[in-house]
């Protein structure tokens, strides 16, 4: 027999009771991870943002635009690389539940300012070569079996009329935390659009991206873009794309916190049926501590005993959590609308997180039980009767 | 023979509020080597603590306890309970198995302290077993035994470890009268074939009578020999 085997069966002595303290370890470990995977998922866009990248939008508000003509002055401020811009369309595809973000891009820049979307070269020479046409997120292709060559067709909202792009590109992203739902087209296309319905509309863009060559300097040419524009028409703000994407989320900065805080109380309430069931089990088992001691088992032997007990419950439960978390974060993604959460996964540091607290929690769980257990006379606890 | 455990003036006393209780009263006593020595006395007079104290799981006040020429009381804690496995073998009265464990696991028990390889240890334990009579039943649980088969696992654990010394607290308390019978003449075996001294401690006077020696306590007073 090792003192593995001996930990195990201590550790099932009490089946049901140890089922149902592994079962509420699981199910903590369960909301854990889906709260932290619902906080990793309002935070995607700041996470994937670019320190080199800025975001130049209308001080009043990013709903208006700004004007096409600022795009030589951006470029020409030292320390700027590459100027692009975006220009938000919105419009109904296949009906008002079906959200993703369409954009108007410039193709030639757009490209070498996000590296994270992976297309094959071809798909960047047909995408640059028509006028009409869009390149889609991997994700997006999915959902709608979307193709190279298909046509999708839609109704626009900002920008009223039927619209039809050509899908050029299907692109991958980098990473898993990269956003694979968004489709670009050409903003020539828009533009030339509002020339001919609504003139007064036309040469302007909803905001420039700047790539800059040295991150460390956001601050000063950030200012220098805005001291640029002082006192025209369209006064800009500036900041980087972190800051630009948190200014998305800060509104719900509340809600956020409320539910980081939740996850950790969970942990908490991992601690504290875990301890119940040690304290229970140590509390019965005094007599048999005693009977160890006087046979000549030490503390060291002890806290071996205790310690593994508590810690075998925590990582099964936290095992068992995890092995459930995957495919309940899988089924909640699922009913969720469609492109509420373009990055929903599990990140490795949630993993690790409920790994570490299942260590921690574990260990703290031991405590009480192992000073009782160190502390006790051999004769007090051979006499104990529970 | 020599004395293997030699006592001199022990004196334990217990604190109960602000009272303080005297367990054993300047207690001297010699046992030799091989003797089978019985501890009698009425409920309270520290025939329990003499026990406890030879076999190092409880320590004196006052006074010197050596055994094989160790003076226990200033072992440390870890250093006691390396003594213990090595010199002393415990006779519980309620035989205090672990339940989740089968009789070979309790046996061996003790031997996860000793740097024997398992199958040394596999042959020390079916050897205690078959001491004890119950090798046929080693995979049975505690559950599974009558009391008086517990108290035989019971002894198998204490001998596994081949120590020099058994203490037994009450060994045939809580047993009916054949089963005591089959527990006092394996000891009384372990006594005469193995050579092993024997401490017990008993109220049953046809216990105490297989006995070499029997010490009477009273209020913590160790009666001399022929005044009891």
């Amino acid at each position: 027999m090792s003192m593995t085997k001996l930990i195990v069966k201590n550790a099932f002595r009490h089946t049901l009771r140890v089922l149902l303290t592994i079962i509420g370890i699981s199910v903590a470990v369960v909301a854990f991870g889906m709260l932290r995977t619902v906080v990793t998922a309002w935070n995607s866009g700041v996470a994937a943002s670019s320190p080199n990248r800025l975001i130049v939008r209308q001080a009043v508000s990013f709903i208006f635009p700004l004007p096409y003509a600022y795009k030589e002055k951006i470029a020409s401020i030292p320390g700027v690389s590459t100027v692009s811009w975006l220009n938000w369309f919105g419009g109904t595809y296949i009906d008002k539940d079906q959200f993703f973000a369409r954009q108007g891009c410039d193709p030639e820049t757009l490209l070498s300012l996000y590296p994270e979307f992976k297309l094959t070269s071809s798909e960047i020479s047909a995408f640059k070569a028509d006028r009409s046409a869009c390149i889609v997120g991997i994700e997006t292709a999915k959902r709608y079996g979307l193709n190279i060559g298909d046509i999708m067709n839609m109704e626009g909202d900002i920008y009223p009329g039927s619209w039809q792009f050509t899908v050029r590109g299907i692109y991958t992203p980098r990473s898993k935390t990269d956003d694979a739902t968004q489709m670009f087209f050409h903003w020539e296309y828009l533009n030339e659009r509002m020339k001919q319905d609504d003139p007064s509309r036309a040469d302007q863009v909803g905001y420039y991206v700047v790539k800059i060559n040295d991150p460390s300097r956001s601050a000063e040419i950030s200012q220098k873009i805005d001291q640029l524009f002082k006192n025209s028409a369209a006064e800009t703000k500036t900041e980087t794309e972190g800051q630009f994407q948190q200014g998305f989320v800060s509104s719900s900065g509340a809600i956020i916190g409320a539910i980081n805080i939740m996850s950790y109380l969970i942990i908490g309430i991992i601690l504290l049926v875990l301890c119940n069931t040690m304290i229970m089990t140590s509390r019965e088992r005094t007599r048999e501590y005693a009977v160890l001691k006087s046979l000549g088992f030490t503390g060291g032997h002890l806290f071996a005993f205790i310690a593994g007990e508590a810690l075998t419950i925590s990582f099964l439960g936290a095992g068992i959590g995890i092995a459930l978390l995957i495919p309940i974060v899988q089924g909640f993604e699922a009913l969720l609308p469609r492109g509420w959460f373009p990055v929903f996964i599990i990140e490795t540091s949630t993993y690790v997180l409920a790994g570490s607290s299942a260590l921690i929690v574990g260990v703290i769980a031991a405590i009480i039980p192992l000073y009782r257990a160190l502390t006790m006379k051999i004769v007090d606890g051979l006499r104990f009767t529970g | 023979m020599s004395a293997i455990i030699s006592i001199s003036h022990l004196t334990k006393t217990y604190k109960r509020d602000k009272q303080e209780i005297t367990v054993l009263n300047d207690v001297s006593l010699d046992i030799e080597q091989g003797d089978f020595v019985a501890l009698m006395g009425p409920s309270g007079s520290g025939k329990t603590t003499l026990l406890n104290i030879i076999a190092g799981i409880d320590r004196p006040t006052n006074g010197e306890v050596m055994i094989d020429g160790t003076n226990i009381g200033i072992l440390s804690e870890t250093e006691l309970a390396k003594w213990r496995s090595r010199h002393i073998g415990f006779i519980f009265q309620f035989y205090n198995l672990i339940p989740v464990l089968t009789a070979f696991e309790n046996v061996e028990l003790p031997l996860m302290l000793t740097p024997l390889t398992k199958s040394e240890r596999r042959r020390q334990v079916e050897l205690a077993l078959s001491v004890v009579g119950l090798a046929e039943r080693m995979d049975h649980y505690p559950r599974q035994l009558s009391g008086g088969q517990e108290q035989r696992v019971a002894i198998a654990r204490a001998i596994a470890s081949d120590p020099d010394i058994f203490v037994a607290d009450e060994p045939t308390g809580d047993l009916d009268r054949v089963s005591a019978e089959e527990i006092l003449t394996l000891l009384e075996r372990l006594n005469k074939e193995f050579g092993k001294t024997i401490v017990m401690v008993t109220h049953d006077p046809s216990a105490a009578n297989r006995a070499h020696i029997v010490h009477h306590l009273e209020k913590g007073d160790l009666i001399p020999q022929g005044q009891s």
